[in-house]
């Protein structure tokens, strides 16, 4: 048996220094947003048997193309370029096309996307609208479930403590890919989103678990064990199932991460990321946070 | 089936191996029905038009763009891109237009071929012996302001009716006078649309174009014009092209992923739960037969994301699996025999199943509402999946566990 909520304090400092790390980080450096969300154009290609350096790609892109703000980056495992600049219309598109190949003849274009300002807009403020809704969607269903365990504390600090969770599973993998951004030049796009919806989904899986058995728990032994003591009992009961069942989810994102398509490499580390903190939340963080909420005579 | 756990799991079983030859990409699974993939697995264009319709008034505006849609899907075809994907959005006074190509070869024709804006033309008929000719016109479609469906008030047959501005009524009234009892061809981007027989001179600018409509047809004819006619540019705001190598090797890549993390789950849920686990991992071959036979038979074009979040189930699918067999050690620990024990353990584990999941299920019915088409796949397969794999962890398994485990005790009674 582990003394969980009684060292509370020391993951509760844990919790505050990463969160703490990943607002700052999120502040200062922002995220690099993609062509998705802020508009503009990425072009991945690749030019086999040349041996070019991203810096031959980019002076060929400012001298020969004149495309002053292209920024570019290799990309080893597709071993392709990819270049992105402002929103082009077709007919540049296949000019430069035409001209990339006369200087390269092996130049194989992978993908072009090219988004207006205004549609990236859009998509953005859809996202953040559906981030809004799962917070709100799932803190209400835990409210709603948990309203049988209402003694010591009413199911809304159930469905508090699982909101500040979700923001704690959240921010992490957040600031890591505002970090990432700035240092790596890695960009946020849908996928991220995804990614963040999806920790917020899987989070809530593990603390629902640990919350069910202190439900079962109360209604059993309230008034025969003191409420830390319960909580504390109901936190290793459940630890074997916590860690398993992302353990399992980690098992897959591992699969995805060191064989799988290049294209999801950020969306599967945002999620690995957002997982394992996950696992740490629900334990160290959820079940203690009800002890700290529940009335003083319960203690 | 408490009583027939060997009849249920049998049907279960085989409903999955022919599950498993329906999806085999392969054989007669291909020839059924093929895969649908999406454009970032096997290569294509996803165009969005953004349809000008600040010059349209509000009541014209769905007609002109059903007719957009349906001049477009025409261009399209001529490509002959297989099974191309036509679909318009709107909000407020911005429409959309999306298309999406799979496989175009000159893809650069195509964008600009698409982009035209639709051309109207009327054109007079001469019969010279056997051969019939059309003689082009001025009147075009800008001398149009609009269609409309409209019923004849004594036969109440569906009717298509279209108002010509100033110079365009006199020129229709012009052209009439001189073509009583000859048919008009009307042309959009090159092809006959209709070709009505003038009855009479038509003057004040209305014309009203009977026939053998039915108000569908009428309606596809009103949407046509309106879109001839009605000055609603079109301009291409995002362009994603993904070639077919790419797409290829990312479908290659995240099967492979898959069937490295199945086998992964598979191994950790043998040496950790052994025999149940053994159970479990019967139950996930049977989940991912079924989901995937699903998802063929809607049938649900799979993209990057979307097998992405089919995957993520996989992971998710043995998680009820997990807190079922934590429960039975539980209740076996407490002293209950193996049989009261299983069935205990799933009774008790089952309000934590049901919460976690609803939240899995709340997160992806939220994604698939409110964002766009690459997300959507991605929502789909993680609410299909995960309700499939609340039915396989708990009824498959359960049903391995009743059959395969019995007290030592019933067997001698």
């Amino acid at each position: 048996m582990y003394n969980i909520v009684g060292h509370k304090k020391i993951w509760f400092t844990l919790s505050i220094i990463l969160v703490g790390a990943a607002l700052i980080s999120i502040a200062v450096f922002g995220f690099q947003e993609s062509a998705e969300f802020k508009g503009g154009t990425l072009w991945e290609f690749s030019v086999p048997g040349q041996n070019l350096s991203s810096a031959d790609v980019q002076a060929e892109f400012v001298n020969n193309l004149h495309i002053l703000d292209a920024q570019t980056n290799y990309d080893p495992t597709n071993q392709s370029f990819l270049v992105r600049f402002g929103t082009v219309n077709e007919t540049a598109h296949q000019a430069d096309l035409t001209a990339l190949t006369a200087a390269w003849p092996s130049f194989t274009e992978l993908s072009f996307q090219s988004i207006s300002p205004s549609v990236g807009a859009s998509v953005l403020d859809n996202a953040i609208i559906a981030i809004i809704l799962v917070l709100i969607g799932i803190s209400l269903y835990i409210a709603f479930a948990f309203r049988k365990a209402s003694r010591p504390i009413s199911s809304w600090k159930y469905g508090w403590i699982t909101l500040l969770t979700l923001f704690h599973d959240v921010s992490i993998p957040a600031g890591m890919l505002a970090l990432l951004g700035h240092f790596n030049n890695v960009q946020i796009d849908s996928n991220f989103i995804v990614a963040l919806l999806v920790v917020m989904g899987f989070s809530v899986h593990d603390t629902i678990v640990v919350f069910d058995r202190i439900r079962e728990n109360l209604l059993n032994q309230r008034g025969k064990v003191p409420f830390p003591t319960i909580i504390n009992n109901s936190v290793n009961q459940t630890l074997a199932r916590s860690i398993n069942t992302s353990l399992t989810l980690i098992l897959v994102l591992l699969a995805l991460y060191f064989v799988g398509p290049a294209d999801l490499q950020y969306f599967v580390l945002t999620l690995l990321v957002g997982v394992t903190t996950g696992i740490y939340s629900s334990i160290f963080i959820a079940s203690p946070a009800l002890v700290v909420v529940s009335p003083k005579e319960e203690n | 089936m408490r009583r027939h756990p060997g009849l249920f799991l049998s049907l279960i079983v085989i409903v999955a191996i022919a599950a498993v030859f329906f999806v085999y990409p392969k054989g007669i699974g291909a020839k059924l029905e093929p895969w649908k993939l999406g454009l970032d697995l096997v290569g294509g264009s996803h165009l969005v038009y953004q349809i000008d319709l600040s010059n349209v008034s509000s009541t014209d505006q769905s007609s002109v763009i059903a007719g957009l849609r349906d001049v477009i899907e025409k261009r399209v075809n001529l490509f002959g891109v297989s099974e191309p994907d036509i679909y318009t959005a709107q909000s407020g006074n911005q429409a959309q237009l999306i298309v999406e190509l799979a496989g175009v070869k000159n893809l650069s024709d195509a964008i600009n071929e698409i982009g035209q804006t639709p051309l109207l033309q009327f054109e007079e008929v001469q019969t010279v012996g056997s051969s019939t000719q059309y003689i082009q016109t001025n009147l075009t479609g800008e001398y149009i302001t609009g269609a409309q469906l409209s019923f004849n008030p004594t036969t109440n047959a569906a009717e298509v009716s279209i108002s010509f501005n100033k110079d365009g009524a006199q020129i229709f009234q012009e052209m009439t006078a001189a073509n009583v009892g000859k048919p008009l061809a009307i042309f959009l981007d090159g092809q006959m649309i209709e070709a009505p027989v003038v009855q009479e001179e038509i003057t004040g600018g209305k014309a009203v174009i009977s026939g053998n409509f039915t108000v569908a047809t009428a309606q596809t004819l009103v949407g046509r014009f309106n879109a001839g006619a009605l000055p609603a540019p079109i301009t291409l705001v995002t362009q994603q092209t993904i070639s077919p190598t790419l797409g290829t090797d990312s479908l290659k890549k995240v099967a492979f992923a898959g069937l490295v993390g199945t086998l992964l789950v598979m191994l950790f849920m043998l040496c950790y739960y052994r025999l149940f686990g053994l159970f479990a991992a019967l139950a996930l071959t049977i989940y991912i037969a079924l989901t995937l036979g699903v998802f063929k038979l809607i049938p649900i074009t799979l993209s990057l994301a979307g097998l992405a979040g089919f995957i993520l189930t996989i992971g998710m699918a043995v998680d009820a699996n997990v807190l079922i067999f934590e429960r039975i050690k539980e209740e076996l620990k407490r002293g209950l025999p193996r049989a009261s024990a299983i069935e205990e353990g799933f009774r008790r584990a089952w309000p934590s199943i049901r919460d976690s999941n609803t939240s899995t299920i709340i997160t992806a019915v939220i994604l698939y509402f409110f964002t766009s088409s690459f997300v959507r796949g991605f929502a789909l397969t993680l609410l299909i999946g995960t309700l499939i794999s609340l039915f396989s962890a708990i009824t498959t398994t359960r049903l391995f566990l009743r059959l395969f485990i019995k007290d030592k005790k019933d067997k001698t009674a």
